[in-house]
């Protein structure tokens, strides 16, 4: 009886296999080596180019002319290649995958160690450098160690002002930053049944944070009606009895409010307990929680009110901001003296678009607050969209209320 | 596969950030990343790294993908990095840019030799010889060439 990891890459956990690779995807920051390292290897051509995408989130639009410079080369060879190519705009790589492009038992394999995100959907989905991109580029396959399995066992439903986000931020404090290094996570039991597509993309979104290779969520009915929206028909996958190498219960109901403290995701604590303090940024979206839920959960909580400090949203892709411009979400968020950046990662990785000052403070609903990541002797606090919603009105951090 | 150098001591969980910030990434100018190789970590570590083999805590390497953290730390002279265990993209990445990576839970002393070969599996510093968790095959192929590029250049 096999795990979910051990099923789709078709051996035992431990074991060393090569995998044709179903969807592969770099991002304008990895693209730009992986093109150097795939040149260096001297191959004829790409293995397959309708597998591989191209995808400009990072540094969108490109803030110097050394970065469009960079960008401009693998646009073109991207094009050129016919390789399936997303300009500056479309949104975030593991974003615009999950719209409709991952399927359930496929592997997945992204030149960013956020690509455990595509996990919810029952694929197994796992971050690389830029020369293992490369290899695939070439060869259309990669290797892998079959990683043996945490069973994470999340129980019943939650409730009040809690979300998915204060959920991964819980079992990343149970783990630790390195708990599942080289191991995979499942999203099992009754509560994981619960969740919706937009709750699993952010349960398996921070499984990195705790080392992990993957994390992965078994297809079921809300897979297939979340994919049917996109014209794809899927089967449901069915757990089987399996060994996990350790598991853990999440009791979603006991979830409250969290917030990781800098400069590390498993440093937890309930927001109630450092209530008050003082913050000069809030920053909503990323793969994390730049989703259309997100902004709308956020655009309720500010809707009619103004934010007390800088705001900056970002939603996660233009399909994201589409959704957020046609149902009104948007105008709430930007009456509420919030600004809108262009769809992408904004200023997560710390290089362009709401980067911090010394001695500054930001709340984020991203999935990292390494120190001086977005901005040299800044400080960065990790918490949900609810968190950040109820902390911009009052210019500190603050517990949410019911949503 | 087998070296020396001299040890320089980091404590655990060093993430990638630490090793090359991301304002330094967008150029393909490798002695830009060299240049400013552990700056949020340790300003003037960036000088001893000529000839350095790294001893850090267990998890080195964690968070970003960015392999110009690997490549930093090549271009500044490091011969290799050992830890007790390594996050696994970093992992994946050393290696296949050439840089030999040690698993094993060594107690550091700054500028102490640290010697290894990593066919044979062992390390040696302090008067102490140590097994170090052994690489795949495939792994010591690609490091024996120099790194994925090259091997997949001599496989051709």
């Amino acid at each position: 009886m096999s795990t979910l990891a051990e099923k789709i890459l078709g051996a035992a956990a431990g074991e060393y296999v090569d995998r044709k690779v179903d969807r592969a995807y770099v991002h304008d920051g990895t693209g730009v080596l992986t093109l150097e390292a795939w040149k260096g290897m001297g191959a004829p051509g790409l293995c397959d180019p309708s597998r591989l995408s191209v995808i400009f989130d990072h540094i969108v639009p490109a803030n110097t002319g050394l970065t469009a410079t960079l960008q401009h080369e693998l646009r073109e060879f991207a094009v050129s290649s016919f390789m399936n190519f997303s300009d500056i705009g479309s949104g975030i790589c593991h974003q615009c995958m999950s719209e409709g492009i991952v399927l359930p038992g496929e592997v997945v394999v992204g030149a960013d160690s956020h690509s455990c995100t595509l996990g919810a959907f029952g694929a197994f989905a796992t971050g690389v450098g830029a020369t293992d991109m490369a290899a695939i580029w070439m060869t259309g396959e990669t290797w892998f160690r079959v990683p043996a399995t945490i069973g994470i066992h999340l129980n019943g439903d939650l409730s009040g002002a809690a979300e998915a986000k204060d959920c991964a931020l819980a079992y990343v404090n149970r783990l630790g930053m390195d708990g599942a290094t080289y191991q995979a996570l499942e999203f099992i039991g009754e509560g994981a049944g619960h969740c919706s597509m937009d709750e699993r993309l952010v349960l398996c979104n921070l499984a990195v944070e705790t080392g992990a290779k993957a994390g992965m969520f078994y297809a079921d009915h809300v897979t297939a009606e979340y994919l049917r929206r996109y014209g794809a028909a899927v089967a449901e996958q069915v757990p089987e009895r399996c060994d996990y190498v350790q598991e853990i219960t999440v009791d979603l109901g006991d979830v409250v409010p969290l917030v990781a403290l800098p400069p590390r995701v498993d440093t937890v604590k309930p927001v109630h307990d450092i209530a008050g303090l003082p913050i000069d940024q809030v920053f909503v979206g990323t793969c994390t929680n730049g989703r259309f839920s997100d902004l709308a959960r956020f655009a309720r909580i500010v809707r009619g009110n103004r934010v007390a400090v800088r705001t900056i949203v970002v939603p996660a892709s233009r399909a994201v901001l589409a959704e957020a411009i046609r149902t009104g979400v948007l105008a709430d968020i930007v009456e509420a003296g919030c600004v809108i950046g262009t769809p992408g990662c904004g200023p997560c990785l710390g290089a362009h678009a709401g980067v911090l000052g010394i001695g500054e403070v930001c709340l984020s609903t991203a999935n990292r607050n390494f120190r001086n990541r977005m901005g040299v002797g800044a400080e960065i606090y990790l918490a949900s969209v609810a968190t950040a919603g109820a902390s911009a009105l009052e210019g500190e951090i603050t517990e949410p209320g019911g949503v | 596969m087998r070296g020396k150098g001299r040890a320089v001591c980091l404590g655990a969980d060093i993430d990638t950030d630490l090793v090359i910030a991301g304002r330094y990434l967008r150029t393909k100018d490798r002695s830009v990343w060299a240049a400013h190789v552990f700056e949020d970590l340790d300003p003037a570590l960036a000088r001893r790294l000529a000839g350095a083999v790294i001893v850090a805590g267990k998890n080195f390497g964690c968070g970003s993908s960015r392999e110009q953290a690997a490549i930093a730390l090549k271009e500044a002279g490091v011969i290799a990095v050992a830890a007790p265990v390594f996050a696994r993209i970093f992992f994946r990445n050393a290696i296949n840019i050439g840089l030999p990576l040690i698993e094993a839970d060594l107690s550091c002393m700054d500028s102490a030799p640290v010697a290894f070969d990593l066919e044979a599996g062992w390390v040696e510093t302090g008067g102490r010889r140590r097994p170090v968790r052994p690489l795949s095959p495939r792994m010591l192929a690609i490091l024996r060439a120099g790194g994925l590029v090259e091997y997949w250049r001599e496989q051709r």
